[in-house]
């Protein structure tokens, strides 16, 4: 049995119906997960002896601007067990949008966490430490939103007054 | 007249207390190099054997604002930045000067992006500008010996020390 098939078949056992959809892109699987679930998916997949996910590469977001369901979180996680790196997605829609942080299960989890926030406004409940990563703190908006300008928001970063 | 004729025999010449002043300032431009990215590969470029700042008496780069006369920004100044090179700036001793080096500091260059300031002529009194992505050079030597003709035309006592109230409110 090939990894995805069995990484598959192991969540799919376990989370039944949770598990929304199951995509294998250009040879990359992708599995959805209700938003709810995702600390025990994370749990599962790091705990599970044959599955091993220790590792936590990246969480960021997507905007869909116009879609019910506005953002979704995007995680990679990766097993040196298997050689295997996998995607997990969460749709959310709440307002704000807010979904539960995995640090409790990848510490590595903190600073993407803090710069999806940053760049997204997306709430990580439970997050140690929730602060701005590249903006300024005191800054109001989420630059990375499809709703918000290239060239930014005239007068929201402040600039030292001009010298003579 | 016969008092410079004689003068100059016994070693003595007659000038201006401004010519003096102006030639031993602009003869010895210690720049601040306020590399912020990449437009310093240029400024260190200039520094070296082959284009050779050490020409027009600027080779002294100090990486301390306090014994500097020109600040060099090269590179990309973004909002968050631009408190640091503020206060980078505060720090030196007057009189100083600014060149403003490559696009990015001079308009914001090719990010028009909300993060990056689009010029530091906003919060910083800038006397040369140079163009290009990132400038040659000899563009940033031109530049130099700009501010230098510059100073050259200054009269020393147009520099007055800043109060230090207008200290104090830059500063915040
Ligand atoms: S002007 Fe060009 S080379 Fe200079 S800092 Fe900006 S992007 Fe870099």
């Amino acid at each position: 049995m090939n990894p995805k098939e069995f990484i598959t078949e192991k969540v799919k056992e376990k989370f039944g119906p949770a598990l929304e959809e199951v995509s294998d892109f250009r040879d990359d699987l992708c599995l959805t997960i209700k938003s709810d679930r995702i600390v025990l998916l994370g749990n599962f997949l790091k705990t599970d002896p044959d599955l091993q996910f220790l590792m936590c590469k990246d969480v960021t977001a997507i905007d869909w601007s116009t879609r019910k369901k506005r953002f979704t979180i995007v995680y990679h996680v990766h097993s040196f067990k298997l050689n295997f790196t996998l995607r997990i997605k969460a749709n959310i829609e709440l307002d704000p949008p807010s979904i539960e942080t995995v640090t409790s299960v990848w510490r590595s989890a903190e600073w993407y966490e803090r710069e999806t926030w940053d760049m997204y406004g997306i709430k990580f409940i439970n997050h140690p430490d929730l602060r701005r990563m590249y903006m300024p703190e005191g800054f109001e908006h989420h630059p990375l939103r499809k709703d918000f300008p290239v060239i930014g928001i005239p007068g929201s970063l402040p600039l030292p007054h001009k010298a003579e | 007249m016969g008092l410079e004729s004689k003068l100059t025999q016994d070693g003595f010449i007659t000038t201006t207390i401004d010519a003096v002043v102006s030639w031993a300032r602009k003869s010895s431009v210690w720049p601040m190099p306020m590399g912020i990215s990449c437009c310093a590969i240029e400024m260190i470029a200039a520094a070296d054997p082959k284009y050779d700042i050490a020409r027009f008496g600027s080779e002294v780069m100090r990486f301390t604002p306090r014994q500097c006369d020109l600040m060099i920004v090269a590179g990309t100044v973004t909002y968050k930045m631009a408190q640091v090179v503020r206060r980078i700036y505060d720090q030196m001793p007057d009189p100083k000067w600014v060149i403003a080096m490559g696009a990015c500091t001079s308009s914001g260059g090719m990010y028009r992006s909300y993060s990056v300031v689009q010029g530091i002529d906003q919060f910083l009194p800038v006397d040369v500008y140079t163009a290009g992505c990132p400038p040659r050079p000899e563009n940033l030597l031109n530049a130099l010996m700009t501010i230098q003709e510059k100073i050259g035309k200054t009269k020393s006592r147009d520099f007055k020390n800043r109060s230090l109230k207008e200290l104090e409110l830059s500063q915040n």
